[in-house]
């Protein structure tokens, strides 16, 4: 009788612990705890997955190093013919005469440690070498763009302001984007997925923009373009812009960006600040290029390209446009956020409207009532005052399962809610075998209770067994999936477990209470 | 009340030969069908590209959206009624994968409106890149390996006791999968090869029932996947998910025959292995009949009222309960009667 209380007690502590975790999705004021959580396909929502194209990264570390090695041999006085950027991510250097091949040599064994040579030939007084960043530098150079990429969308997404965003690295390369409830998609979509590298470039004004147009366009400079739209036509055009391509200053320097309405045209612009750096550089740019025009490049687009009046203290600059207010807006996020490091590219994406959501929860709650109704009729009559008691067990289970899932904060998907249903199915499993066998214990003269005790001894290994293998399939299916088969394989273990639970303990329970406590000599099976 | 009387004694075994012709015409059929297909119908989950579901309003007909997807450039597409006709929903389909970043969905949405006159919802988008959906069929396909092992695995230490043998086997067969995946060989061709080699691995190191259980797996895999492809229906992620389900299920059944098989030899003793076998059978037939009613209760009230999205799923699920039930009475079993007809000690 011991044994039996402690079962009681346990079977008690299990559904009660179950239903506590069950009352914040019914009232959310009961406790504290979180609800279920839904997944994107029934509450609607966005989820991304974005690859960083980390090999940019490296490939804008090495012209940025190709920029500083010459300015390091202007500074050492050392005479080169050329040094450039070739094959994207490696260094070719040509410097004539042997004092200047000394003093450079000097220079790289103490100074340029990081750079690896790949090959080097002296022929004629000329030394030719072609340099590159070793294996594991580039790798960590991967690394820090794919982490820096993911920080500062997940800074974009908090200020966009989207509720309970999940965001996260998967893989090398790729980040994972899970926005819930998201209403706005493109533009989410746009905000999640500008590099927004801000750059501030003077305008090639000594040569002939038409030239340019005409494919001549002068070394050291680019064409780039300013989206305008008329406002009459309505008709997007570009004006080009011959801009050099030095960049005197980036967006790495700013301190804030912030949506200011131009009281004079009634339009939005941004106002930027720099940092103290940032604020002595601009200074100093506007200082040497009084009445010369700076463009503010923004992703290789032209915003604005307004001539120098004066020299500008203070770190303040304002971006002009034709923006809309939510377009200032979220202009002004992506600055403040700051530039990805890298260009990403959405390489999945899985919308699903609010409403066709809650239509995925009608019909799968509905199917899940019809078919458990089903199942629950024919219990009773097929086994009657027994197919009752597994009907209580299998209603517990469904209590169980959404217990569980509450518990562990696990979400609920359509497929997680199709696994319930296939659950309902399956959980009579193990009362049948265990009706049958006692069944078949009373076909060979045994009385009720020894039957029930048989019954239940020889067929706990068995469903055991056959559980056990469900289970390996739902982790398998659980490591290898993605949101929502992630959520059927949650739900399949759990109602694994719950359905052993309830055939094995609860049944169980239920049986020996009535022919052990209650006395009675017979149960209809 | 009950089905199946308690003195049942059907001779399964004795029509085994005839299940052996009705299973190979299954695999054949569904072969045929896949190479007439040229392969598996990857939907965009494993194909890479856009589908978009649209709600109309009013009812709007095929040619008409279609005429209207004419209008903006979307490369090979495709439209689809989808769910109940009186939903007017349908899936447009099409293989470009780069687009939604520059509002796809808009602009279908804009050109569905400006040709039908009625107003369009987007209720689902899905893009997929083809680097993702290689990566995910590469997945799907290791998802079922390790399935299939790690039950093999856990039949043969379960019945025979041989953990170790069947975990070396296992291990070994894993590892040089991994190996020769990484040096890009083709995925399907190398789990393909795989399988085969845990079959032959299986006979040599005398494993009966993981055999007799993978056979089955394996079996009930080709015949649900054949079946797909008859119907012309498409693999997604979800039928990923019902075709581990089914192994999970199938297995189900297979392990509460094999128990009874184990029990049973040791109480009669003295009969030979195929009495104890159709023996076994029949005691388990009432069990294995009531539970595939009730799956396949629930499975087809989903089918029927599930909604579109859980259709080809639930679809799946009902094939594979099916074949499911059949393998585990005329596949598994009859294959631990090879052993005896090699004329090998039986030691089960």
């Amino acid at each position: 009788m011991k044994n039996f209380s402690w079962r009681v007690i346990l079977v008690f502590a299990v559904i009660i612990a179950a239903i506590v975790y069950i009352l914040p999705t019914i009232n959310q004021g009961w406790w504290p705890h979180k609800k279920i959580n839904l997944g994107l396909d029934l509450q609607g929502g966005m989820h991304l997955v974005l690859e960083v194209d980390t090999d940019k990264s490296v490939e804008s570390t090495i012209e940025r190093m190709t920029y500083e090695l010459r300015s390091l041999l202007k500074k050492k006085n050392i005479r080169y013919v050329g040094i450039d950027r070739i094959e994207d991510t490696k260094i070719s250097l040509k410097i004539r005469g042997n004092n200047n091949i000394l003093s450079f040599d000097k220079l790289l064994d103490n100074e340029l440690e990081d750079l690896q040579v790949l090959s080097k030939s002296t022929d004629d007084e000329i030394l030719t070498m072609i340099l590159n960043l070793p294996e594991d530098e580039t790798h960590h150079i991967k690394k820090l763009a794919a982490e820096q990429a993911l920080e500062t969308i997940r800074n974009r997404i908090d200020q966009f302001g989207v509720n309970e965003p999940d965001i996260r690295r998967q893989g090398e390369k790729r980040i994972l984007i899970q926005l819930p409830g998201i209403k706005d998609t493109q533009r989410a979509k746009e905000l999640i997925g500008k590099t927004a590298l801000l750059e501030f470039k003077l305008l090639d004004e000594t040569h002939d923009l038409n030239a340019a147009l005409k494919g001549n366009i002068p070394a050291g400079s680019e064409l780039l373009y300013q989206d305008n739209e008329d406002a009459a036509t309505e008709r997007a055009t570009k004006s080009p812009y011959l801009v050099k391509k030095r960049t005197l200053l980036t967006g790495e320097y700013l301190t804030d960006a912030r949506v200011q309405i131009d009281s004079q045209f009634n339009e939005s612009y941004i106002s930027i600040n720099f940092d103290k750096k940032g604020a002595r550089i601009f200074e100093r740019i506007t200082e040497e290029n009084v009445k010369k025009r700076l463009a503010i490049v923004l992703d290789n687009k032209v915003y604005s390209a307004p001539v120098i009046q004066e020299k500008i203290t203070g770190g303040e600059a304002r971006i002009t446009g034709n923006f809309t207010t939510e377009e200032a807006r979220d202009l002004a996020i992506v600055l403040r956020a700051g530039a990805l490091p890298a260009p990403v590219e959405i390489i999945e994406e899985r919308t699903v409207g609010p409403s066709l959501g809650a239509d995925s929860i009608k019909k799968g709650l509905i199917s899940m009532c019809v078919g458990g109704m089903l199942v629950v009729l024919f219990m009773v009559v097929y086994y009657k005052v027994s197919g009752l008691i597994a009907n209580i067990a299998l209603i517990l289970n469904i209590v169980l399962i959404a217990g569980g899932l509450a518990a562990f904060q696990a979400t609920l998907t359509l497929p997680g809610i199709a696994g319930i249903i296939l659950t309902i199915g399956m959980a009579v499993d193990a009362n049948v075998l265990i009706f049958e066998r006692i069944r078949e214990e009373m076909n060979l003269g045994k009385t009720q209770r020894a039957a029930v005790n048989a019954g239940y001894s020889k067929a706990t290994l068995t469903i055991l067994d056959a559980n056990v293998t469900t289970l390996i399939a739902a982790l398998v299916l659980f490591q290898f999936g993605t949101g929502p088969i992630k959520g059927f394989a949650v739900t399949l273990s759990l109602g694994v477990l719950a359905s052993l639970f309830t055939a094995l303990i609860l049944a169980r329970l239920v049986f020996d209470y009535l022919l052990i406590n209650r006395k009675i000599k017979s149960l209809s099976i | 009340m009950r089905f199946i009387k308690s003195d049942i004694n059907l001779n399964f075994l004795g029509k085994s030969k005839l299940a052996f012709y009705i299973s190979a015409t299954m695999i054949l059929v569904s072969f045929v069908s896949l190479i007439l297909h040229k392969g598996p119908k990857y939907g965009i989950d494993f194909a890479g590209g856009t589908l978009i579901q649209v709600k109309f309003l009013a009812p709007a007909s095929i040619n008409i959206i279609k005429s209207g997807l004419d209008t903006i450039d979307l490369g090979k597409s495709s439209v689809q009624q989808f769910g109940d006709k009186e939903d007017n929903e349908y899936l447009v389909r099409t293989d470009i994968s780069v687009m939604t970043s520059q509002g796809l969905s808009g602009k279908v949405k804009n050109a569905l409106e400006a040709v039908t006159g009625n107003e369009v919802e987007i209720r689902r988008i899905e893009m997929v890149g083809p680097q993702v959906g290689k990566d995910l069929r590469e997945k799907a396909l290791f998802a079922m390996f390790y399935a299939l092992l790690f039950i093999t695995i856990y039949i043969s230490g379960r019945f025979e006791f041989k953990w170790i043998l069947s975990g070396i086997m296992a291990a070994a067969l894993m590892s040089s999968v991994y190996f020769l995946s990484l040096i890009n060989v083709s995925i399907p061709i190398l789990i393909t090869a795989a399988l085969i080699l845990a079959i032959i691995l299986f006979w040599f190191l005398n494993l009966k029932y993981a055999m007799g259980a993978i056979v089955a797996l394996i079996h009930d895999i080709i015949i649900t996947v054949g079946i797909f492809s008859i119907f012309d229906k498409e693999f997604t992620l979800p039928i990923i998910a019902a075709l581990l389900t089914i192994i999970g299920y199938s297995l189900n059944d297979t392990i509460i025959v094999f128990d009874r098989i184990r029990e049973n030899l040791k109480k009669y003793r003295k009969k030979p292995l195929d009495f104890v076998i159709n023996r076994s059978l029949n005691e388990t037939l009432s069990r294995t009949i009531l539970t595939s009613l009730t799956t396949l209760t629930v499975v087809i009230a989903l089918f029927v009222i599930g909604g579109g999205i859980v259709h080809d799923f639930a679809f799946a699920m009902i094939i594979g309960i099916l074949i499911g039930t059949y393998s585990s009475i005329y596949v598994a079993s009859p294959i631990l009667l090879i052993w005896r007809r090699r004329g090998k000690k039986i030691q089960l």
